[in-house]
């Protein structure tokens, strides 16, 4: 290999290189690592930047896909204004909101719970069985998911009937009832994602230190003010994390789930944001329009998720940022 | 070391609650197997709760063999899951290994825009009017290319890759070599357990994906099965597989257990020999987020 001087500095005569020039050096030096991130650089540009340039259109009259967005006839907000003053409005903000914080309330604490029970299970073979099982559902797909909810809703002989009719209920069309949308929603993410989502958790367990438990045993702390007092402690910048995430969210319902759920009797109180936009931007062409729907929702997501991190980093200083 | 009465009491009310969760967990998925090889009139006059099959038949399994829909759906949902994987940790790799590269020009300012993107985006309808532009509606690409990287699954790679020694990475560039070959060569080798993790994500993923199919594959034939099976499932077009059997509409139900039971499968048997994988990507994941 041939050995590289540095340049000999003879007083007076090296000008300090200009910024172009530590460019060009940084180019050269890593040129290959450049040359890997430029793939990378086109996806994130392409897929994800070029969809945020597509939003352009929510400020126009209709799209055109023989002339792209910049050749539209430019309204102003009033894609957002018809929105809010449609019938539509309110009830898929409230559907929206109401499955949203149902979730957090119900869903969020159910990982949590179950992480802290299999952390104070001594035997091994039964704590990796209660796993292996409880994680189980996360394999099953939404699409079967929601066919075994069709099918064990069906009138004559479903699971949920037989059940109903073994405590002597009437039969009840479980996917049908707009009542009972919300809780099959619920329980049945519950059901199916709890086991999964309790691995962080689980993980975050482990970090804590066995010594303080030591510690608090000779102080004659009993398993209960052990939980209370280490194991909460302990995992509470993992849990603030999860929910900063999960408030920035709070405006997308999951919308593959709810797609396939919700019949029309249950639109009152299933349809939310996600499936209107679907309806009527895929299905109806209505583009210009269901995109201004889509920014209005993405940028509530967005002030939420900064508002919240911004509290929990007054209150208790973990943030994302 | 000797328990206490109280602490007995602890772990018995933990361990009883456990196994009812096991319980809920797992009940669901035993009925819908026992419902799939049930009699259908037999299961219908009995109305139990199927801890055991009543009765027994094939017929339901038969007739989904033979529908080619699920045989098309199975072998294009293999190569979106194969191909899909592979461009998936191929381009993550690039990406991580590029960023984790502290000495790196301008590395700031591309993490800022990459981790924006995971906080806000163009939404479905900008998305879908992109894919379409770019000329990728019903084809294969579409399940491939537009979700090549997941910014969160690079994320925790890119911290993995942080933690291999940066001497490590010099003395090889010292001995000539190329970043590309100390990608291929040294990182990605000693990254094997983080790698099999993404692997295994990425490949769920594809899996269960269901909207990305909808929205963009119009031809039947490049169909995959979670599209197959919301036509079987939940628009419900069992009645004509089961015209053809002896016992016909009857057996619908036990068409839609066989079908739950067909495509899940395969994801089921292969999970818990690779349970302990996702147990450390988790780890590996919540030491720095």
């Amino acid at each position: 290999m041939e050995l590289k001087r540095g340049p000999v500095v003879q007083a007076g005569t090296l000008k300090p290189p200009g910024r172009w020039g530590v460019v060009k050096k940084e180019l050269a030096r890593n040129k290959y690592v450049y040359l890997m991130l430029v793939p990378v650089v086109a996806y994130y540009l392409i897929f994800s930047y070029g969809p945020m340039y597509g939003l352009l259109m929510a400020f126009q009259e209709s799209y055109s896909p023989v002339n792209g967005i910049l050749a539209g006839t430019w309204i102003g907000f009033d894609n957002f204004t018809m929105f809010f003053e449609s019938y539509y409005f309110w009830r898929l903000i409230k559907n929206t909101l109401i499955l949203s914080f149902y979730s957090i309330v119900f869903g969020f604490p159910a990982p949590i719970l179950l992480a802290i029970l299999l952390n104070e299970v001594r035997k091994k073979w039964f704590k990796s069985t209660v796993q292996t099982i409880s994680y189980m559902p996360h394999f099953i797909s939404v699409v079967v998911v929601v066919g075994m909810l069709k099918t064990f809703s069906t009138l004559d002989g479903g699971l949920f009937n037989v059940i109903r009719e073994f405590f002597e209920l009437q039969p009840v069309m479980f996917l049908a009832e707009k009542d009972m949308f919300r809780p099959i929603y619920i329980l049945s993410n519950i059901w199916q994602g709890a086991g999964w989502a309790s691995i962080i958790f689980l993980a975050a367990l482990s970090g804590i230190d066995p010594q303080l438990y030591e510690a608090a045993k000779i102080d004659g702390a009993g398993r209960w003010r052990q939980l209370l007092h280490i194991t909460l402690p302990g995992i509470m910048p993992t849990i603030v994390i999860m929910l900063i995430l999960r408030l920035g969210a709070v405006m997308n319902s999951d919308f593959q789930k709810i797609l396939l759920m919700q019949t029309a009797p249950t639109y009152e109180t299933s349809d939310v944001i996600s499936t209107f936009v679907y309806r009527s931007g895929i299905l109806e062409g209505n583009y210009t329009y269901s995109t201004a729907i889509g920014l209005f929702n993405g940028i509530i997501n967005f002030s939420l998720l900064i508002i919240a991190n911004a509290i929990s980093r007054k209150l208790n200083s973990t943030s994302l940022w | 070391m000797k328990r206490s009465v109280g602490e007995r009491i602890f772990d018995a009310i933990n361990v009883l609650v456990l196994i009812i969760i096991m319980v809920i967990c797992f009940y669901p998925m035993l009925y819908v197997f026992n419902s799939s090889i049930s009699d259908p009139d037999q299961m219908l006059r009995s109305r139990s709760l199927m801890l055991l099959p009543e009765g027994f038949q094939l017929e339901a399994y038969k007739s989904v063999f033979k529908d080619t829909r699920i045989y098309t759906g199975y072998m294009n949902t293999l190569f979106y899951v194969v191909a899909g994987t592979a461009i998936n940790l191929l381009m993550t790799s690039l990406a991580a290994y590029g960023l984790s590269r502290k000495d790196l020009m301008g590395r700031k300012t591309l993490m800022k825009m990459i981790t924006f993107t995971m906080f806000f985006g163009g939404g479905m309808i900008p998305t879908f009017l992109l894919i379409q532009n770019l000329g990728l509606v019903d084809t294969r690409l579409a399940m491939i290319i537009p979700g090549a990287i997941s910014t969160f699954y690079f994320l925790i790679m890119k911290t993995n890759f942080e933690g291999i020694p940066t001497s490590l990475i010099e003395s090889a560039k010292l001995d000539g070599a190329n970043d590309f070959l100390i990608l291929f060569r040294i990182v990605l080798p000693l990254s094997k357990p983080i790698l099999a993790v993404m692997m295994l994500y990425y490949a769920v993923d594809h899996w269960n994906d269901y909207v990305g199919p909808m929205l963009y594959l119009r031809s039947q034939e490049l169909y995959p099965i979670q599209i197959i099976m919301r036509d079987i499932l939940i628009s419900s077009s069992t009645e004509a597989m089961g015209a053809g059997t002896d016992t016909g509409f009857a057996i619908g139900e036990n068409i839609k257990y066989a079908t739950i039971i067909i495509s899940t499968l395969p994801i089921m048997l292969v999970y818990p020999f690779i349970q302990r994988f996702f147990v450390q990507g988790a780890l590996i994941g919540a030491v720095k987020q």
